[in-house]
């Protein structure tokens, strides 16, 4: 297939559909419009199924009915409307449903604006809704990427039947870049005897449900959930190394901020100073192992986000203590520049 | 090769598009691009504009602080964009809704009266097409056939009959600035 | 030893845990009788509600779903739009449906989602303890209205069957009530309409069931009956509100 120039929002859409997802429920909200728009465009000629809901919470328990009876489904949203989702969200991860939710985060809290941001990071990775749960949160930095992950997302979330969630910013909504769509590679994927698809007799019959009532029974339900976070963080932790093998100072960034810690790096490395990232591709499970190794190495992280300072928690936490984490955010809805990185990075080498 | 471009003017001057040609077309002869519209409260007063970058190497940062060229369709992009015009870098001003002169010393400067000659085209919709063609008269970022080529994937099989007067409007851009 | 009656095999064995006189079980067995008969047990998908009926699943020998407060109606058009042909029904009380859920009941009538709900309205939270329901009518006492419900504070009860019946979506909609045999007898007539329209792909359908909730009410299950005949039929007549288009 050959390469296409398309809008973020757009080659996620597709995306999901190349990945056989044939229902979609979403609500406007901006800046993730183009993605129920091309939905709606697009559902029809595959034999899918878009549909308007009436709100966000409506359109996350049509996930959960469209998950729960077997199919490929995806929602989308931003910030504002993704927490009105976190209620369903958090049922669907108890239920053990697979499907994916894309968040193009704008600023925040309360209505914000409808900017770039990296401020859902906390809700994304540590919870959200109610309860002891996670979701696999996928953080691209590029249109190729952001289709690549959407694709797999399904096979992930079918795999663990666990919900995965795109975390893109307004930026990665909004841009064009040329993607192609390749297949992931392929993964024993297993049966859906648990949906509900009417029932004959032949299986034990499906019962969807996050409510356990007895203690006794919760904790078993709890017990597997967390063992399969467990596997999960085994099995599908993604990080990208840039320029680290000689590193003396590490910038720590994801998603969009990550491309412009690059030009950052490379401008530092034309002064003499030895700059890598470490770029967490998978937000959670976060890469820990990753930044506890490169303490051994460097001299000094330096963590780049478009919030007040969310990663840069679980940076510390992976870093424990050994080497200085430094953090630099910017927020409002603007990118951090190449070259106020590079002043921070230079503070960071000068020990300022 | 790294090319970093702002193309800004009233919505509807098709600027978006012209930033989009030049991405599609950057893509078309095998290099890195991206194409970032503003979206949200930049908008306000009507304007528009997108960055353009293409690249031999992986696109880092996909905002444009320092342009190597920046055009402008109007008046207002031209006040606010003539200072993120790189020293020793390209400005295109569309002399036909701009009557100032630039400000920088440190730049070139380039004078197309877009919309009169799309005007004797028969057309003022393809004003974008004639500043391109003095764009890439000067740039040489991306060669006019590969331009042509997107643009007749764009605009498809019902409107092929446009693409005469954008190889003119093209043709005409270009002389401007010879 | 001949058979003269058997338990429907849409029920399972799980003891119901209705209290005494409540009329759930009923409902549940009208629900399930109907299914049987129609011969559509292998092609229901049920959704449970947040209430008193929240166990349902355990008792419906179907697929089941349970779904969110209020949101049975959004999951059961999830399940509808991938499983065109089977019946899915959700199964509601009043404080899901007609408060927290108001929203997705109004637009899955709006969609006209081949969907059917069965609404039970026994003017009271159960599950939680006795609170006022949307429902509630007036100088009702409850444990949130102690004084009974003034209108002039919380306004009149919803008469969600009526207001759905405005809504071109909604192709079957009926009041009824299990006070007495000949109006169960009714209630099962309905129930049966409401899902031989689905299958027919006519539209949504709800069938709104006036029950008893002696427990929450404080009374004795035969004196809930009276004061369901005395007090809710006047304010929610029974009857069809709306069938066709």
């Amino acid at each position: 297939m050959a390469k296409k120039l398309m809008k973020g929002s757009e080659a996620i859409a597709e995306a999901a559909i190349q990945a056989g997802c044939r229902y979609f429920f979403g609500y406007p909200i901006t800046p993730q419009n183009e993605v129920p728009e091309y939905m709606s465009r697009r559902m029809p000629q595959v034999d899918g199924c878009f549909l308007q809901a009436e709100s966000e919470v409506a359109a996350i328990n049509m996930v959960y009915g469209a998950a729960g009876a077997g199919a490929r489904v995806m929602t989308s949203s931003s910030s504002p409307g993704i927490s009105l989702k976190q209620e369903g969200i958090s049922y669907i991860a108890c239920a053990e449903l697979p499907c994916v939710v894309v968040n193009i985060v704008r600023t925040g809290p309360g209505l914000g604006g409808i900017q770039p941001s990296q401020g859902d990071y906390f809700q994304a990775t540590k919870g959200g809704g109610h309860g002891d749960y996670h979701l696999v949160v996928l953080a691209p930095s590029s249109i190729q990427e952001a289709a690549d992950m959407v694709m797999e997302a399904f096979d992930i979330a079918d795999m663990y039947r666990n919900p995965v969630m795109i975390l893109g910013d307004g930026m990665i909504g909004q841009m064009m870049e040329p993607v192609e769509f390749h297949q992931p590679p392929k993964r024993e994927i297993p049966e859906k005897t648990w949906a509900a698809t009417g029932w004959d007799g032949t299986r034990e019959r499906a019962i969807i449900n996050s409510l356990y009532i007895e203690p006794e029974v919760m904790q078993v339900v709890s017990d597997r959930l967390q063992k399969r976070y467990e596997l999960i963080k085994q099995n599908e932790t993604r990080v990208e190394e840039y320029k680290m093998e000689d590193a003396e100072y590490c910038i720590a960034a994801y998603g969009t901020t990550a491309r412009v810690a690059k030009s950052a790096v490379n401008k530092a490395r034309e002064m003499g100073i030895k700059a890598g990232i470490i770029r967490p591709k998978t937000v959670w499970p976060f890469p820990s192992e990753a930044f506890c190794k490169a303490a051994d190495q460097v001299k000094g992280f330096l963590t780049v986000e478009m919030s007040a300072g969310q990663m840069v928690e679980d940076v510390r936490l992976a870093v424990n203590g050994k080497k200085p984490v430094e953090f630099y955010g910017v927020m409002g809805g603007f990118l951090p520049t190449p070259n106020a990185i590079l002043e921070k990075l230079i503070q960071l080498k000068e020990g300022k | 090769m790294l090319h970093q471009m702002i193309s800004a003017g009233f919505g509807g001057q098709g600027v978006l598009l012209l930033g989009q040609l030049l991405a599609y077309s950057g893509m078309n002869e095998g290099k890195n691009v991206s194409w970032l519209p503003s979206y949200g409260p930049e908008m306000r007063g009507g304007t528009a504009n997108c960055t353009v970058i293409i690249s031999d190497e992986e696109i880092g940062s996909p905002v444009v602080v320092d342009a190597d060229c920046v055009v402008a369709m109007n008046r207002p992009s031209l006040d606010k964009y003539e200072n993120n015009v790189a020293p020793g870098g390209k400005l295109f001003i569309n002399s036909s809704l701009i009557d100032q002169k630039a400000k920088r010393t440190d730049i070139e400067v380039y004078y197309i009266p877009c919309n009169e000659i799309a005007d004797q085209l028969g057309n003022s919709r393809v004003a974008n097409i004639v500043m391109l063609g003095a764009y890439l008269k000067k740039t040489g970022v991306v060669k006019p056939e590969t331009l042509i080529k997107c643009l007749e994937e764009k605009l498809g099989k019902k409107k092929a009959h446009l693409i005469p007067m954008n190889e003119e409007a093209l043709k005409k851009g270009a002389e401007c600035v010879d | 030893m001949a058979v003269v009656f058997e338990k429907t095999k849409m029920l399972t064995d799980v003891p119901f845990h209705y209290c005494p006189g409540c009329t759930h079980g009923i409902a549940h067995r009208l629900v399930a009788e109907c299914i049987e008969e129609m011969g559509l047990q292998d092609k229901a998908i049920g959704v449970a509600p947040v209430g008193c009926a929240v166990f349902a699943y355990n008792y419906f020998n179907c697929d089941m779903m349970e779904a969110a407060h209020g949101r049975a109606p959004a999951v059961a058009t999830g399940a509808k739009r991938v499983h065109k042909d089977k019946l899915v029904f959700t199964y509601q009380g009043d404080g899901d449906l007609a408060s927290i859920g108001a929203a997705e009941i109004v637009h899955a009538a709006g969609r006209g989602e081949k969907i059917s709900t069965i609404f039970i309205n026994n003017a009271i939270y159960g599950m939680t303890g006795g609170q006022m329901a949307p429902t509630t009518l007036v100088g009702q006492v409850t444990t949130t209205s102690p004084y009974g419900r003034q209108k002039e504070h919380c306004g009149s009860p919803l008469r969600m069957s009526e207001m759905l019946a405005t809504i071109d979506g909604a192709y079957y909609i009926e009041r009824v009530s299990l006070h007495d045999v000949p109006h169960i007898i009714q209630a099962k007539k309905a129930i049966k309409k409401a899902f031989t329209y689905q299958m027919e792909g006519k539209g949504f359908s709800m069938v709104e069931i006036l029950s008893t909730c002696p427990t929450n009410w404080g009374m004795t299950p035969t004196g809930a009956i009276e004061w369901l005949k005395e007090n809710m039929i006047p304010y929610y007549p029974l009857g069809v509100k709306k069938e066709g288009e």
